[in-house]
């Protein structure tokens, strides 16, 4: 896996397909290992998968742009862990997630893999994803209606009165 | 200068184990947890990712927990990990405009689409002491409470507000060949581009960037700054996988970001308009970017037409002497031992008096020698 210098497309990919596959890459990234863990315990997920690359840590250099939209800098590093797994029948699946956690990586790459299985999609889609993507959802607006309280209306006060 | 030496390994190592008890402190009581430390000490595990340029919290904990709370040395410890592990990539540039908000306020816009949200700030509270926080038991804080939101998938930021007219000066943009400068690849060359002086700001030490933003505001290279919006909240970071032909969503980061809005009365290169200078760490660091944003646009005289004639302005000045670490390196070697340099010195010091005074006494005995004559 590797990344070209700032030669990609900005934001979400035009085709189809991988935009699903993203917004699911994106449920697993978001995911707490905990909240993984409960639903892979209550939905299992065949053991069908060899690992083809180990969960390995390394860096990724994230950027920002100046001024919010500007040209690209490069802001800080940040711990990735990544893995790769394939099924029997030669289908890839990538995990890649924030922090260090080898076992997020894999969970993560295995449910990548098995999530392009016509057959099995539907069902994680269902008994996996959609929970976590719940619990995601709930914290969020917990987040915004708890920040929504601190709104403020400043009253100006006219000078010399 | 420092000349090498041997021998002193047992002194060495019981000082390291005199260090690791003194760091552990008295054994009654409970040691550190790093979960501990990330939940109730964010903001110096802040600091230390945004200065230590590694975003990890658990590690960031352990730097501070292994420093005893000193963040620069934590700092430090978190420079020497990174280059243990590989480097994967560059992210996709973040987008704060889609930042899940805590915190956003702008000091130049009472009523700011989207509203001004206080978040969590110490602003506007009394810095009285509170004792229940000394107290065994503390009490749990009382449930924060909640409001109606209105949903927005992307909260404009405060310098897209008078994009249309002109006042607000663009973001400029590099050339789309540009390779984006990485001071941590290769090293520092003058003059420097935004890139690198964004890095390099990104990543100094606040203490630092505060004294020199602080003198912009005291009249060394005034910038007239308004804070035009602050925020602070989660962005998703997305790294571009060849193998998948995508960017691929990694999680989210906490960012604090500040856009400093600065009067410009119009120079030969650039008509009268609002500049701007801007500041964007990870973690949560209010002081540090406004700071970085008052110290960037300092930097910017150049490209605006401005006249340098303060340190805030002096990029050399300021890139060379931002960096804790190398500070602390080149500060802390000075307790090394440098007998060999120093007998050096003794020995020149000694045969310059014997000279001065030997030169002295003739000058003196010239003088009485005159003054009998007379």
């Amino acid at each position: 896996m590797t990344s070209s210098q700032g030669t990609s497309p900005r934001g979400a990919p035009s085709t189809g397909e991988p935009s699903a596959r993203r917004t699911a890459m994106a449920t697993l990234a978001n995911a707490t290992i905990a909240d993984l863990e409960a639903r892979l315990a209550a939905h299992p997920l065949p053991q069908e998968h060899t690992i083809i690359r180990q969960p390995e840590i390394g860096l990724v250099m994230v950027r920002g742009r100046a001024g919010g939209t500007g040209a690209p800098f490069n802001l800080c590093e940040a711990t990735v862990t990544r893995c790769v797994v394939a099924l029997p029948d030669g289908t890839t699946g990538f995990g890649q997630c924030l922090g260090r956690d080898k076992h997020k990586a894999l969970l993560c790459a295995a449910l990548d893999a098995y999530w392009q299985q016509e057959p099995l999609q539907e069902a994680i889609e269902s008994e996996i994803l959609a929970p976590l993507r719940n619990i995601e959802t709930k914290r969020k607006e917990q987040t915004k209606a708890e920040v929504a309280a601190t709104k403020v209306d400043f009253f100006t006060m006219v000078r010399g009165e | 200068m420092y000349v090498a030496v041997k021998g002193g390994e047992k002194a060495i190592r019981n000082a390291h184990t005199l260090l690791a008890r003194d760091r552990r402190g008295d054994t009654s009581l409970p040691a550190l947890t790093l979960a501990q430390m990330t939940q109730q000490l964010y903001l110096s595990i802040s600091r230390v990712m945004a200065e230590g340029s590694l975003y990890d919290a658990d590690l960031a904990a352990l730097a501070i927990k292994q420093a005893r709370g000193d963040l620069i040395e934590a700092i430090f410890l978190l420079r020497a990990y990174r280059t243990t592990l590989p480097r994967f990539g560059y992210s996709q540039p973040i987008d704060t405009a889609t930042m899940l908000i805590r915190r956003r306020i702008s000091a130049t816009y009472k009523d700011l689409p989207g509203g001004q949200l206080l978040g969590p700030t110490f602003d506007y509270t009394q810095r009285l002491l509170d004792f229940t926080l000394a107290a065994n038991g503390e009490e749990a804080p009382a449930t924060p409470q909640t409001q109606a939101f209105e949903a927005q998938e992307r909260v404009p930021r405060v310098t897209e507000l008078l994009d249309d007219e002109g006042l607000m000066e663009p973001d400029a943009e590099l050339p789309e060949d540009h390779e984006v400068g990485d001071l941590t690849r290769e090293p520092l060359e003058f003059p420097a581009g935004r890139d690198l002086r964004l890095q390099n700001l990104a990543r100094g030490d606040e203490g630092f960037l505060l004294a020199l933003g602080y003198s912009t505001q005291r009249g060394y290279g005034r910038t007239h700054p308004f804070a035009g919006e602050i925020r602070l909240g989660e962005v998703e970071v997305s790294l571009f996988v060849e193998e998948l032909g995508f960017d691929v969503p990694l999680g989210e980061m906490t960012v604090t970001e500040c856009q400093m809005i600065n009067q410009f009365a119009g120079s030969a290169k650039a008509p009268p308009q609002f500049t701007r200078g801007y500041g964007l760490v990870p973690g949560q660091g209010e002081r540090k970017v406004m700071a970085m944003s008052l110290v960037d646009r300092s930097l910017r005289w150049q490209e605006l037409g401005e006249e340098a004639t303060s340190p805030a302005q002096d990029e050399e000045f300021v890139m060379s002497h931002s960096d804790n670490v190398q500070g602390t390196g080149f500060v802390e070697h000075l307790k090394l031992p440098h007998y060999v340099d120093f007998q050096a010195e003794l020995d020149l010091i000694r045969r310059l008096r014997a000279e001065w005074f030997e030169k002295n006494q003739k000058t003196t005995g010239e003088t009485a020698d005159l003054e009998a004559a007379q």
